[in-house]
């Protein structure tokens, strides 16, 4: 009988790494994985895959590591993956692949993703893979996070010559600016943009589409299809007093002060607010990885202030053990009322903050969601001591392109409009990820990009029989 | 990698640049602006078109040196190059039926308010242009002011060059003579921006005001450019860096950007002097 529980994982400690960027989980071994992957029980009809947003035949690659052909397994992953370092890391699992595996139901499941991640990890100087006979079709791909990044992978692969726009300075969307270092490696992220140049993809950081160029301008261009990757758009606030204050940042900035700019780097010249007291605002994914970035920055005490209990939190749940353990302190059932300033003009710290006030909150019935409303409760208000506010409440859809994009259809909250395979109102005009469903995950941005990649392929496959 | 075609001293503190970066020069309109980094480890900086060449594919820029960025960018010598140049960025400015102009210019927003004032020019409508400095030294496009203006006014704090005092001075005594602007447009520091909106306000004419807060991305992402309109007695955010960079002057809430823009005042005069410190010694 082997074990119900999974092979363990090294991670660094909590006490040290709490100080430091490094990453947390530190990953397999060739032994842990074989050990691991010996839990399988290569069911016959994989539940696991019908479980992953893209489809990686899980139960065949975990098949090749039982008889350690790791090169081999590794090659089933990258044959459907474009991101298995990525994938193996920030995938949900729990929710994904994992929770369909059998051996779930009684013990834990395989870990499939520490699998995934120790192959991609183990994998050495990228091989001189032949290339693929161009077809002469050029597609742009707008955004180069995670769906761009598929989407384009893909379409490479299959021969078509493509071009990633990036509005920023750097290749990798939410990858390098949102999630941060010791959750999410860069030099594992650039690694995976570098396999993709290597491949003969072309990525044109600086241009922001829309501005720079619009979407009819690469039409002009030669390109014969556009997928639009933008990604999740404009941070958040809660719309309560003193969110002007400074020292009250969105995550989206805060983390890409940190990310992107390197202000978590010794000696950097980017400007953060380090140290003091730091509450942060929400419970997602995001708000972990703020909350954790905060505490590393130095930050004496960090509180985690989310509206509705435990059970309710968004965060993956390893995240939010892993937050836990390092100190983060749980406000929950605890909903913000407004931000105090400093308000004495002759004073040092004026305009800036010097408490959150907040308000307890219970459940009530349930919404149109399902979880039960939370509700404030009168008089329990109370105030936090805190001088940094970090708001990780969601982002809403940036409207750029759908300004300059003639006939592109958005709903009502401004996202773009799709069918399943990805195409938007416009002809040869794909979207997927975030830009089109809001802030969602890692792998389900990939999965739309995989798809609109297939659909686009399928499409000027036709234009060009025709 | 982007090339400084030219470069140009303005005054001890300012610099005229022209970037070769097509893409952007082909599309900029006045009142957008850029994002640069000058090298690998910089940080990113919004500054405002200062001027397009699209024959040559050129952007102009200017910029005060204020801190450690434009420190280094102000060492950067033609045919070097920039490591990032991104736009063009914001909405343009709204010139169209617009006949009659007053354009109110403090220091380097001088180098802002010019190519606006060109747009008006150009689209034949009278241009009044008051351009205030600290003193005689640190004035700069006083020729192009002329050319782009049907009528310039030149202040200085200490009288060392046109009028003594401030913009609002000469603004104040048109406004009273009786004349009617469609629109006063002014650009500067914030609280120079501030008392033209109170001078103005008695004749109830549309003041646009331009502003530059701190910026990451400059597409909406990061929300640190964010300030308040007050609107019916509402609070209404808006980010300059999409919904801007231009604003009702009316509605703007400047005691708020004033101190948002202190946000980091500690932290970039550190960097600036030890930039300087360091960039002191190398050249010794």
């Amino acid at each position: 009988m082997t074990d119900l529980k999974k092979t363990p994982m090294p991670v660094q400690d909590p006490e040290t790494r709490r100080k430091n960027f490094n990453e947390v989980a530190l990953g397999y071994g060739e032994e842990e994985a074989v050990a691991e992957a010996n839990r399988c029980l290569s069911c016959k009809n994989a539940p696991c895959v019908s479980g992953c947003p893209v489809g990686i035949p899980i139960s065949e690659f975990i098949r090749k590591i039982k008889e350690r052909k790791f090169d081999e397994a590794y090659e089933i992953v990258s044959s459907v993956s474009s991101l298995p370092a990525v994938c193996g890391r920030v995938c949900p699992q729990e929710t994904q692949c994992e929770m369909q595996c059998v051996r779930g139901k009684k013990g834990e499941p395989v870990a499939i993703g520490r699998l995934e991640r120790f192959l991609a990890d183990r994998r050495r100087e990228e091989k001189l893979v032949a290339p693929v006979p161009k077809n002469g079709k050029r597609v742009a791909v707008v955004g180069s996070g995670p769906s761009g990044l598929t989407c384009a992978g893909d379409l490479a692969r299959k021969g078509y010559d493509v071009t990633v726009f990036e509005a920023l300075h750097l290749a990798g969307g939410v990858l390098v600016y949102g999630i941060p270092e010791f959750r999410l490696p860069k030099a594992i992220v650039q690694r995976e943009i570098d396999a993709l140049e290597a491949f003969g993809v072309k990525i044109e950081t600086n241009v922001v589409i829309g501005k720079t160029l619009t979407v009819d301008e690469l039409f002009e261009q030669g390109f014969s299809a556009v997928f639009l990757g933008s990604g999740a758009g404009l941070p958040n606030f809660m719309g309560i007093e003193g969110e002007s204050l400074n020292g009250v940042y969105s995550a989206n900035e805060f983390l890409t002060r940190s990310n992107l700019m390197k202000a978590y780097r010794e000696g950097s010249e980017t400007p953060i607010m380090k140290g003091g007291k730091v509450a942060v605002v929400g419970g997602g994914n995001v708000a972990m990885d703020a909350a954790r970035t905060a505490l590393r920055l130095g930050a004496e005490k960090v509180f985690l202030v989310y509206r509705r209990s435990m059970e309710e939190l968004p965060a993956r749940k390893e995240e939010v053990e892993h937050a836990a353990e390092e100190g983060i302190e749980f406000r929950l059932l605890c909903n913000p009322v407004k931000i105090l300033g400093y308000e004495e003009k002759s004073d040092r710290k004026f305009g800036f903050v010097r408490g959150m006030e907040c308000v307890k909150m219970a459940l009530g019935e349930k919404d149109a969601s399902g979880r039960r409303r939370p509700e404030p409760v009168p008089g329990s208000e109370f105030v936090l001591d805190v001088d940094t506010v970090i708001m990780a409440i969601g982002t809403s859809p940036n409207p750029l392109l759908k300004n300059t994009t003639e006939g592109l259809a958005t709903d009502r909250r401004g996202g773009i409009v799709v069918d399943e395979r990805g195409l938007t109102s416009r002809k040869n005009v794909y979207a997927g990820g975030d830009a089109v469903t809001g802030a969602a995950t890692v792998i389900s941005a990939m999965g739309a990009g995989k798809s609109a990649a297939k659909a686009i392929d399928e499409a000027l496959s036709k234009e060009k029989n025709r | 990698m982007y090339r400084i075609i030219r470069k140009k001293i303005l005054n001890a503190a300012v610099v005229q640049m022209e970037i070769e970066a097509p893409l952007v020069a082909a599309k900029a309109k006045a009142g957008q602006f850029i994002i640069l980094r000058v090298d690998e480890e910089g940080e990113r900086i919004p500054l405002t078109v200062a001027g397009t060449c699209s024959e040559e594919g050129t952007v102009k820029i200017i910029f005060q040196i204020a801190g450690a960025t434009t420190y280094l960018l102000s060492q950067k010598r033609e045919g070097e190059f920039l490591r990032d140049f991104s736009g063009p960025l914001g909405c343009a400015a709204r010139t169209e039926g617009i006949q009659k102009v007053c354009l109110v210019a403090g220091g380097v927003g001088a180098a802002i308010a010019l190519p606006v004032a060109e747009a008006f020019f150009r689209g034949k409508a009278d241009v009044t242009a008051i351009v205030g400095f600290r003193s005689r030294e640190l004035v700069i496009l006083e020729e192009e002011f002329r050319a782009a203006s049907d009528r310039t006014f030149f202040t200085t704090d200490d009288g060392s060059f046109g009028e003594k005092g401030s913009v609002t001075l000469p603004l104040a005594r048109l406004l009273a003579g009786g004349e009617r602007f469609d629109e006063i447009f002014a650009v500067g520091p914030l609280v120079m921006m501030k008392y033209v909106v109170e001078t103005a306000r008695p004749y109830q004419i549309p003041v646009t005001v331009s502003m530059n807060p701190i910026m990451i991305d400059g597409t909406g992402m990061c929300g640190g450019c964010r300030l308040s309109l007050l609107r019916e007695g509402k609070k209404i955010m808006k980010f300059a860096c999409v919904d801007g960079p231009d604003f009702d002057g009316y509605e703007v809430d400047f005691d708020e950007a004033i101190a948002r823009n202190r946000m980091y005042a500690e932290f970039e005069r550190k960097a600036y002097e030890r930039t300087c410190n360091l960039f002191g010694r190398a050249e010794k």
